[in-house]
């Protein structure tokens, strides 16, 4: 393997891994946010247990979010130096925003909300959780701006002596219609994946009967949150699929393998035949769908590869300019599909238990929490897609990913890091999952406790409330 | 004054709030097995810093990112050609970061002793090895006409930054002893004065000797005026230690780290990253830089958002300035 490869499957592994924990992290501090706030607004303990029971599960993700988030901003300089040099100007400035804007303001007040239960005015303390919950989605705007412009280059200018992209418009490169196709497909995409995981949690309580009067709020929220997220997925991914389809048009095609340029283009939902559809026979197939997505009417023509390929070889020079086939094509559907059980686990959960009727069958609640993995499973699905359906191009019709990695850094080297980031990965992979599941099985604190531990005090001698 | 200029000198600014901040929080790490003697202590001396230490870390990634945006060719050199610098400096970050948050969430003393030694080593290695980065940063590396890197690894191992290593990590260890002395009650606080003192003599013998190397290898008049009060600090540190004066001899630690960064930086002026094969591909803070442009935009980013920044993570700072104290730490 050259160092080409190992980069990219470096890049690959380092940031899936990191958006196992992101989505978590933007849903989950908005909804504990909601709970501190109904919490302050109704004085009900019941909300109060609950939001120091998702907020602990809330700090062990997030904890690995960030530490991962780190890799990620250095990497691009790590492996990618010819890509930073060729589209720094343009790309730089979102992730210092980012970092300036956003993290900032995250880290800040998590510290503030985490160590702040017994120093600030409770006004304040739920105000600082709010502003976490503000500033990942802040970060997460940013930083899909950055890839925004990779999919879609916009408000630059080529400049040929110093061989790199320069920032024009700024502005242009904020509102790229894809970053505002994709930022609420991605939040939607976080609420649908925390909203799963609290169903999930909350279902094993009520598995055991236990905390119900805490876990029942909870599981109504969580159930709300994964439909509302759900049904902005498809509302969003829609307009994604247009947008997607009018910048990136061979990555529509690659995601049905349609070879040939097609009227009222059918979606296929499976496929059996050879992996890149080539001699495929479609199984089960929705006339016109694919044109819809792609352009808004079920007549309407979807370009196909062949025509696609064709037409870049003209522009760009003779070349391959199609993405992997296979993993397009499945990525796709793995996203939708894996999203749409997760809905449909949210509905069932929600039928079972509604007016307080608890479901008897014994595996009913060990399904349901299996089902806490279609999210993860559909979020990494989608960006595979999204990243390997831009292939060729890093920088799509402007640099391709080949001239992108570092000249000077040697295979040995990449494969090293490559190693030991992955073995680290997996060790802190296990032990965050442990923990997981350790405190998810834990349950609420108590009343008695959880008021003690969140009353505001000058008392020198009081223990503190929070302490690692 | 030049935007490149400016930018020059905000990114040496991350950089230096960088060290100053988390230099101490890195302190406080590495002296856990030496100053925590029992579980309680322990938790204590985390508390310090728990709240902050998060915070403190996103002036590295902004320094980043400012370096990304304003100097791409600055950012692509350093990260590509000290790459297996960064590796380690990452995978200790990393490791140091869920061990902060992880050790306290289990049961048995084996898992926290097991979280303790990986928030130690992290905190040591980062510290050493990013005085290994900004020595060889001063002292420069082969380049190519590309910008690119051109040694090897073990090339990066030299005397200076082996010796820059080594006083970052002191000094960090230091500045942590002070930090510990200033926010701990009783028997601990007492020791870390203590152990600061013996610290603060033990790092002034190579900070002297890497500060005069730098000085002479690489030094200007202006870095000559920083490195003396720099050391200057250092020596009032001890003695403000001495007499018991905690939030002084802090304050004198982190005017030490700060001005001796700002003095590497500008040794490092008008350079970014001096090339040691071919003067001719020196990185300059000219030819490293972004576009006007974009340059223009990221000044009235940091000129609207950084004062903003440094409001609020000053008031965090203000909202837990009460001592821990042992005593306050709940029984597990
Ligand atoms: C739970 C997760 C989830 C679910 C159920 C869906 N998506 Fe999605 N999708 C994502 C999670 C996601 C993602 C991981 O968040 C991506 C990757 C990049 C992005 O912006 O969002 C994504 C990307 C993505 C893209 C690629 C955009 C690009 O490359 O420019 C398209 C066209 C769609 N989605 C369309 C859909 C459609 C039509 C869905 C129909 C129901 C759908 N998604 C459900
Ligand atoms: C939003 C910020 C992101 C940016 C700026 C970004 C940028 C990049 C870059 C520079 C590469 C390497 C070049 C290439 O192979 O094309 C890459 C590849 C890749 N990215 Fe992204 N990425 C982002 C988000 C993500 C996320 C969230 C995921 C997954 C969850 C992801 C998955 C991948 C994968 C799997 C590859 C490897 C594709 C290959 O084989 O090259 N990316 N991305
Ligand atoms: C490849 C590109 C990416 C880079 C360079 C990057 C960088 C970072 C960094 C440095 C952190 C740590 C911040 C801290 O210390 O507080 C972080 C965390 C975070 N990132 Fe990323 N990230 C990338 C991809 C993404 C994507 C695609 C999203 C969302 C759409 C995202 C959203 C977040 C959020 C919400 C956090 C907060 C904490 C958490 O992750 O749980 N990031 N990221």
């Amino acid at each position: 393997m050259d160092v080409l490869d190992l980069a990219r499957i470096q890049f690959g592994v380092t940031t899936v891994y990191h958006f196992l924990f992101v989505p978590v992290t933007i849903g989950l501090s908005l909804l504990v946010a909601i709970l501190q706030t109904m919490w302050r607004s109704t004085g009900k303990p019941v909300y109060l247990r609950a939001t120091k029971f998702w907020g602990k599960l809330f700090l062990i993700n997030i904890a690995m979010g960030v530490v991962t988030g780190i890799v990620q901003e250095f990497q691009f300089g790590m492996n990618w130096s010819a890509y930073s040099r060729f589209v720094g100007d343009v790309f730089g400035a979102p992730l210092a925003f980012e970092a300036l804007v956003a993290f900032f303001l995250e880290s800040t007040f998590i510290g503030v909300w985490i160590f702040g239960w017994d120093r600030l005015k409770p006004g304040l303390h739920l105000a600082s959780i709010w502003l976490v919950a503000f500033g990942t989605m802040a970060s997460a705007y940013f930083i899909l701006a950055a890839n925004a412009f990779m999919q879609n280059p916009v408000g630059y200018q080529l400049n040929e002596t110093a061989g790199r992209a320069e920032l024009t418009d700024f502005g242009a490169v904020l509102s790229n219609p894809v970053a505002l196709a994709a930022f609420p497909h991605t939040v939607f995409a976080s609420w649908l994946t925390a909203g799963v995981v609290v169903v999930a949690v909350s279902g094993y309580h009520f598995m055991h009967r236990r905390d119900l009067d805490v876990h029942r709020p909870a599981m109504r929220l969580g159930v709300m949150t994964t439909l509302v997220g759900g049904l902005g997925l498809i509302l969003s991914g829609d307009s994604l699929s247009k947008v997607m389809t009018s910048t990136q048009p061979m990555k529509m095609a690659a995601a049905e393998a349609l070879y040939q340029t097609t009227s009222n283009a059918p979606f296929s939902v499976l496929t059996i035949g050879s992996l890149d559809g080539r001699h495929g026979t479609p199984v089960i197939e929705i006339p016109g769908l694919l044109s819809f997505l792609a352009t808004g009417s079920f007549g309407g023509t979807v370009q196909g590869i062949n025509d696609l390929n064709a037409q870049y070889n003209e522009i760009f020079g003779p070349g391959d300019y199609v993405p992997y086939i296979p993993l397009t094509y499945w990525s796709f559907r793995f996203m939708i599909g894996f999203g749409l059980l997760a809905m449909a686990m949210a509905v069932i959960v929600w039928w079972f238990t509604r007016r307080g009727r608890l479901p008897e069958h014994h595996l009913f609640w060990p399904v349901a929490m299996w089902m806490a993995l279609t999210p993860f499973l559909a979020n990494s699905s989608g960006w595979i897609f999204t990243e390997m359906g831009r292939q060729p191009w890093v920088v799509f019709s402007l640099y391709q990913t080949s001239e992108a990695v570092s000249p000077r850094v040697g295979a040995a080297t990449v494969a090293a890091s490559l190693i030991g980031f992955t073995l680290v990965y997996l060790i802190l992979a296990v032990i965050a999952v442990k923990l997981f599941f350790k405190f998810a099985k834990a349950g609420p604190p108590g009343e008695e406790l959880a008021m003690f531990t969140s009353s505001p005090s000058d008392d020198p001698d009081k223990p503190m409330a929070f302490a690692y | 004054m030049e935007l490149t200029t400016i930018w020059f000198i905000a990114v040496a600014v991350l950089f230096t709030g960088y060290f100053v901040l988390e230099g101490f929080d890195f302190g406080v790490g590495m002296l856990m097995p030496v100053l925590g003697r029992e579980e309680r202590e322990r938790r204590a001396m985390i508390n310090t810093i728990g709240p902050v230490w998060d915070g403190n870390e996103v002036w590295l990634i902004t320094a980043g990112g400012a370096m990304f945006a304003a100097f791409p060719h600055w950012y692509a050199s350093l990260f590509s050609g000290f790459y297996l610098l960064f590796f380690l400096i990452l995978l200790a970050l990393i490791v140091r970061g869920v061990a902060f948050e992880y050790r306290g969430k289990g049961d048995t003393d084996r898992w926290r002793r097991g979280w303790d030694r990986c928030l130690t080593a992290g905190s040591a290695l980062a510290a050493f090895l990013w005085g290994m980065v900004v020595a060889n940063l001063v002292r420069g590396v082969p380049l190519d006409a590309n910008f690119d890197y051109t040694g090897s690894f073990w090339s990066l191992l030299n005397g200076y930054a082996l010796l820059g290593g080594l006083t970052m990590l002191l000094l960090f260890a230091t500045h942590g002893a002070y930090f510990l002395h200033l926010r701990t009650t009783g028997a601990l606080s007492d020791r870390a004065r203590a152990l600061g003192l013996k610290l603060g003599v033990a790092t002034a013998v190579p900070a002297l000797a890497f500060l005069l190397w730098t000085q002479i290898a690489h030094g200007n008049a202006a870095s000559l005026v920083l490195i003396v009060v720099a050391v200057l600090g250092l020596l009032a540190g001890l003695a403000l230690d001495f007499k018991d004066r905690s939030g002084w001899a802090f304050a004198a630690t982190a005017l030490t780290i700060g001005l001796a960064s700002a003095a590497l930086f500008c040794a490092l002026w008008p350079d970014v990253l001096p090339s040691t094969s071919d003067a001719a591909n020196s990185l300059t803070h000219e030819n490293a830089a972004a576009t006007q442009k974009t340059l223009g935009i990221m000044t009235w980013a940091a000129i609207v958002f950084l004062p903003i920044v440094l409001l609020y993570q000053g008031w965090t700072y203000w909202v837990f300035r009460k001592r821990v104290a042992v005593e306050r730490i709940p029984v597990a």
